[in-house]
């Protein structure tokens, strides 16, 4: 069999060669050598094989990122060449009688533990860095290959086991045409990812890195949900067919791009977009959003050793704020911890990471950090609509101590003269259930809600999302979220504020009729989702869907569920 | 031998950059040259070395040289030094 069953994570089709982004196997036995100087030419040869491809990879970064980025691969190289680390490993393998790699490891250990043991953070990196280049001096030494996705440079299909936000930084997209992976569903990480990327994914394969070997052609169809692998010449040929199908009827919805999202019968809603950087603007400008309806910051956290400055932070708002245009943009505030990790934060492993330190907690807690986020945001303030939002609320003492020390930053910043606007909204996500039960007494106080169905779906159903043998519980359709959706709408709504969903479930095909019907203001999405959104908006009645939402509250079943959409949204 | 003794001047110390910078400009010279701070002495052409003595601002440091080319070693390092404003 030649193709994979996964979960269609990102729509379209891509054609390339394979890209594994998996480590190699690095484990060796200690062994006895007869020859010391054969080793020791072994493990010079493996040094210097090492030094040329990081002398490339220092290069590329160089061109790249830039040479202040590049100058750590001139440390890495000056490690290699280091007389310290060096004379020892040439010594044991002489006087020891061992094998290059058991005098390598033993000897690297031993600095990278001299490192961690150093009560200064920034020598505890210098660990990382020994261990690093170990790594590559220990592949040449068992020949093997270890993964560089900074420098591929053809158009590739990732296929790995998973994909981390700090792997999916480093990807460069124009030669990342799509990318499979073994676990993961459509709200993990790597689907919203690739979603945001506008590239093709199938995520949930279970085997794509044991059946797939670099170089493979690979036709990942994220379309339905499958992988081809070394696919026939008339598998390639249907595939190209059905790929400029996909682009004519993205060119039909593009025609909407200008257009309002009206209902048939004359009521408008707002499509947003979910991005991570301000480089994924130009997918919401160019997919018609009316704007930004989550801005996760933590992407800026990410892919570095140390916390980003106030003025990094500043000019990435800014760039948002002006880019969009006047448009409103909600900018979410750090939401680290769960499956986000920050690993320069230091926070210890926690058994439940999804129901434990992280988000709001962990800035009420770390407030130096969540300040500057703030003052950050407030400085950007009066360069386009902001409008601010707290994740993981939980209760309303949460939202009161953030909006206190947001207050606090407002007050610092105007004393200093700087200006700030006036008019911020603040509000807060709803994800978990605690927050949606008593929506009413948060709306007294906060201006806005944004639903965060792909939290509240995972807390109300008591199921990790990242467990595939629970995949079953993620149910959006399932009456009892239904009804905790309406109640933060209702809620919203009697207090004169708005309501909006930044969840997968937003621009989901079969969600929006019930959404729509149950009064959601605005809906949050992947920019890729918005004009197919629009069109399905325009050809429903707002009368009618609420006839269907009123009738599906009443519903037992995810199933029921679903079939009252098809039939109401048939007729 | 050739000695001579530097105060610190740079906010980072010598980090990262800097301490690479100074490690490439020893291994130019044959001589064996050292650094010296708070009584501990490693060999300036060990990056792990240099890196592991964590030598922050304002802190008095000696570089020492002996070999042929230890004049000219001291200069170079000197010139470092004083081009990156570290010293």
């Amino acid at each position: 069999m030649n193709f994979l069953n996964g979960i269609a994570a990102s729509s379209g089709i891509a054609i390339a060669k394979a890209y594994r982004l998996v480590e190699p196997d690095l484990t060796f036995t200690k062994k006895s050598i007869d020859n010391d100087t054969v080793e020791i030419d072994r493990f010079r040869a493996a040094l210097d094989q090492s030094k040329v491809e990081l002398e490339g990879i220092r290069e590329k970064a160089k061109v790249e990122l830039g040479a202040d980025k590049a100058a750590i691969f001139e440390a890495h190289l000056l490690v290699l060449s280091d007389p310290e680390l060096v004379s020892p490993i040439e010594d044991k393998i002489k006087t020891d009688k061992v094998n290059a790699e058991f005098a390598l490891k033993e000897t690297a250990d031993m600095f990278v533990a001299m490192f961690e043991s150093m009560d200064n953070e920034y020598m505890k990196e210098r660990a990382a860095d020994i261990r690093d280049v170990t790594k590559r001096v220990l592949s040449h030494l068992l020949g093997v290959q270890l993964v560089n996705p900074s420098m591929i440079s053809e158009e590739v299909i990732i296929v790995a086991e998973d994909l981390t936000p700090s792997d999916t930084a480093q990807l460069n997209r124009q030669f990342v045409k799509g990318f499979t992976t073994d676990i993961g569903g459509r709200t993990s990480h790597s689907a919203i990812m690739a979603r945001s990327m506008e590239i093709p994914a199938v995520v949930g394969t279970k085997t794509a890195t044991e059946e797939i070997q670099n170089g493979d052609l690979v036709i990942v169809d994220g379309l339905n949900g499958q992988v081809y692998i070394n696919p026939t010449a008339e598998e390639v040929e249907r595939f190209k067919s059905e790929h400029a199908a996909f682009e004519a009827q993205k060119a039909e919805w593009a025609k909407l791009v200008n257009e309002q999202t009206v209902t048939s019968d004359g009521h408008h809603v707002e499509l947003a977009a979910n991005i991570g950087t301000p480089k994924d603007l130009k997918g919401v400008i160019n997919n018609g959003g009316e704007g930004v309806g989550l801005y996760r910051t933590e992407f800026l956290y990410m892919g570095r050793d140390q916390l980003p400055t106030e003025e990094e932070q500043f000019e990435s708002y800014k760039a948002v704020l002006e880019g969009m245009d006047g448009k409103p943009v909600v900018v979410r505030t750090l939401d680290i911890g769960g499956d986000k990790e920050l690993p320069y934060l230091n926070l210890p492993k926690e058994m439940n990471p999804f129901l434990g330190f992280r988000a709001i907690r962990l800035c009420l807690e770390e407030q130096d950090m969540f300040r500057t986020q703030l003052r950050a945001l407030l400085r950007a303030s009066v360069y386009g609509n902001l409008k601010i939002m707290f994740p993981m609320i939980a209760t309303l003492s949460e939202f009161r101590q953030g909006k206190a020390i947001l207050e606090e930053e407002r007050q610092k910043l105007q004393a200093e003269g700087v200006a700030v606007s006036e008019k911020i909204e603040l509000g807060i996500m709803v994800e978990i259930p605690s927050t949606a039960v008593i929506a009413d007494q948060f709306a007294k106080e906060v201006d806005f809600f944004s639903i965060g169905t792909n939290d509240l779906i995972q807390y109300t159903m008591a199921a990790d999302r990242m467990n595939e043998r629970v995949s079953y519980l993620y149910q959006p359709y399932n009456p009892a979220i239904l009804r905790l959706v309406k109640m933060v709408i209702d809620a919203a709504h009697k207090e004169g504020k708005w309501a909006g969903m930044c969840g997968e479930m937003a621009g989901d095909e079969q969600a929006i009729p019930v959404l729509l019907g149950l009064g959601l203001d605005e809906f949050s999405m992947s920019a890729t989702s918005i004009l197919k959104a629009r069109s399905q908006i325009r050809n429903l009645s707002k009368s009618d869907m609420e006839t269907l939402a009123s009738e599906v509250l009443q519903m037992s079943t995810t199933e029921e569920v679903l079939e009252a959409v098809a039939k109401a949204t048939q007729r | 031998m050739a000695e001579k003794q530097f105060k610190i001047i740079a906010e980072t110390g010598i980090h990262a950059r800097p301490a690479t910078l100074l490690v490439q400009a020893a291994s130019k010279f044959d001589a064996d040259i050292n650094l010296e701070y708070k009584g501990k002495k490693v060999n300036l052409k060990s990056i792990m070395g240099v890196m592991s003595l964590g030598v922050g601002q304002g802190a008095d440091i000696t570089i020492s040289a002996v070999g042929g080319d230890e004049q000219e070693a001291l200069a170079s390092l000197e010139e470092t030094l004083k081009k990156e404003g570290l010293a």
